[in-house]
């Protein structure tokens, strides 16, 4: 406008600086709304530079020296790898632990979360939260190994002693959590009673944001029932939530310590409740050799990432 | 709406939306009778707080145990009032700095988690896929080897026995980013493009599109974060006691022993209520949202 304001005589404009200008235009706007998505991650992720990725970086770094906390720590190479799976018997054998238990409650406390995320969204009012409340109850009472201890102690007053005693199943109190074999289940079965935590909760609220429309469309489509439903408009809509619970399922199975720790102890008996991260904690906690715990650290970072991929690729077929 | 108006009065605590469609009765009942089963179970830790909070003394020492108190009674909480009322730091102190680092680490992490997962979600940029899955794979890193470099960097930055060294790291928490980007990735392009034509700035569009629309997630995340936050007794990164928070406080108390029982016992259950109630008021929103938006696409 301002080109013919200049030079009355000539009222068109090339088409060559039409597309010029128009290109100019385009990258400007393109270039201030990334400077508006870059202004919006900067603070987050300044943080997250300074708290996660340093941290992580140096850990990875330190799993190659012999840092033990009190030294200035000494580059050992890939020694600290090399003991873990030639020399340490109990890292195999908590690796091997850590394996069947993920492999057993990952998919299982998975399907639980959305099982039960997927019942409770048929409920409506007060009554919803308060189911919700009573499910998430395990996660945030923050009490769950007290009650757990009480049903497994292994005298005869130990609720499940009590029980199967009454019921005439045993003759005799077991030792449930000083019994190497009884161990590895018990800690699952605990697991499994915990699983309804983060991954429940965000398929409950992204429950809430698939689009009621669907519903309708998908009835008169000809979806039957329930299950149809789910499979074929549920599932479906809800996939990135279905991954966010995939990875914290993973981080959670993999990862498991505290029940371990606070029903078998660490070390348990003969190792039986022995996992990586328990084994982490020895190693980093109580004999201080961090860098042999940040190796133990980033191993497990390895099986979890390949885990996730698998996962992934696994998910990407739902509603198919 | 006829339809809806139809519906038989016994069904009315199902969802109007599942009335129209096909339900069997039988299915009903079935999912009916598994959630009692589990949900016995499930309710059981909270259960035997209440319980135990309202125990005397020798029923909370009886043996065998019982879960269910005989003869309840407020005892333990007028201990635990008295404990409060004579430690060294005022008790109001101790919950100012759970209000500053449970409150700020919970809504800086939810604003910095949602400002930073839009884009990430909705925007296309150089350096896009990198940045999430940086975030994602720091999630599986043991946090136990991370916490001396961690401890290392906030001392170096010189925040070290100051709020900042636990709100800070809170506010970058990867989890919280993931969930945010995850469900701002469902809401439909149009809604964005729309708004843009319209001559709203991104800041614009975030704050009154984006987040009005993920309401459930952003309300999800302040649980996890809250709980989180709640559970910290800071004794890593503050020295000063008058800086440290409440439930560090209150599990001095507990750590009082035989004596201290019954306010133990109390103090498990003012440990559990709080996030109970924040949990009641965040849940029941996230169902508010569901009744009262319509305007998805």
């Amino acid at each position: 406008m301002a080109m013919t304001g200049n030079a009355p005589g000539n009222v068109t404009v090339s088409p060559e600086a039409l597309e010029i200008a128009k290109k100019q235009a385009k990258l400007s706007y393109q270039i201030s709304r990334n400077k508006a998505s870059y202004a919006m991650m900067a603070p987050y992720f300044i943080l997250f530079f300074f708290f996660t990725v340093l941290p992580v970086v140096m850990s990875m770094i330190l799993s190659f020296t012999d840092f033990n906390m009190l030294e200035w720590p000494n580059f050992v190479g890939w020694r600290n790898y090399i003991k873990l799976f030639l020399e340490d018997d109990i890292f195999i054998k908590a690796l091997k632990n850590t394996l069947i238990f993920a492999v057993i409650t990952g998919p299982v406390s998975y399907l639980l979360c959305l099982l039960f995320a997927w019942i409770i969204n048929e409920f409506k009012g007060v009554l919803r939260a308060f189911l919700t409340l009573i499910f998430y109850a395990p996660s945030i009472c923050g009490n769950a190994y007290l009650v757990w201890n009480l049903i497994l102690t292994g005298d005869r007053y130990g609720y499940l002693n009590g029980l199967l005693l009454k019921l005439g199943i045993l003759n005799e109190a077991r030792l449930w959590m000083q019994t190497e074999k009884y161990v590895l289940p018990v800690l699952i079965v605990v697991q499994l009673w915990l699983s309804l935590g983060t991954g429940f909760l965000s398929f409950i609220a992204g429950l809430q944001t698939v689009d009621k429309s669907m519903y309708e469309a998908a009835a008169l489509d000809g979806v039957k029932n329930r299950w149809q439903e789910l499979w074929f408009v549920t599932l479906p809509a809800m996939k990135p939530q279905l991954m966010f619970g995939a990875v914290m399922q993973i981080t959670q199975s993999f990862a498991v310590a505290d029940i371990s720790i606070n029903l078998a102890g660490n070390p348990s008996v003969n190792y039986a409740g022995a996992t990586v991260v328990t084994h982490l904690l020895d190693y980093g906690s109580t004999r201080f050799e961090m860098g042999y715990a940040s190796a133990i650290a980033t191993i497990l970072f390895l099986l979890m990432v390949g885990t996730n991929k698998l996962v992934q690729k696994l998910l990407g077929r739902v509603g198919e | 709406m006829s339809t809806q108006a139809m519906a038989k009065p016994k069904m009315r605590f199902l969802r109007k939306r599942e009335k129209q469609l096909n339900r069997s009765v039988a299915g009903n009942t079935f999912l009916f009778v598994i959630m009692a089963i589990c949900g016995v179970f499930m309710v059981l830790p909270l259960v035997m707080i209440v319980n135990n909070a309202l125990k005397p003394l020798d029923e909370l020492y009886q043996f065998p145990p019982k879960i269910f108190v005989r003869n309840p009674t407020l005892e333990n909480f007028s201990d635990l009032f008295t404990l409060m009322n004579g430690s060294w730091v005022p008790f109001s102190r101790y919950i100012f700095n759970t209000v500053i680092i449970t409150g700020g680490g919970m809504l800086g992490h939810v604003i910095c988690a949602s400002l930073a997962a839009y884009p990430l979600a909705k925007n296309r940029f150089p350096g896009k896929k990198l940045l999430f899955d940086m975030v994602v794979l720091s999630m599986m890193f043991s946090w136990t080897v991370t916490q001396i470099p961690q401890y290392l960097i906030i001392s170096w930055l010189h925040i070290n026995n100051t709020y900042a060294a636990l709100v800070l790291p809170a506010w970058s928490f990867g989890m919280g980013l993931y969930l945010m980007k995850q469900f701002m990735e469902q809401l439909p392009d149009s809604l964005m493009e729309s708004a843009r034509l319209d001559g709203a700035s991104e800041w614009r569009i975030f704050w009154q599109i984006v987040m009005p629309n993920v309401k459930p997630a952003w309300l999800t995340l302040a649980i996890f974060q809250f709980q989180q936050m709640w559970g910290n007794t800071g004794s890593l990164f503050l020295r000063d006691e008058q800086l440290k928070p409440l439930q560090y406080s209150l599990q001095q108390i507990t750590a009082g022993g035989v004596a201290r029982a019954g306010a133990a016992a109390a103090v498990t259950f003012i440990i559990a209520a709080v996030p109970i109630t924040f949990f009641l008021i965040c849940q029941s929103n996230v169902l508010e949202t569901m009744t009262t938006s319509g305007m998805k696409e």
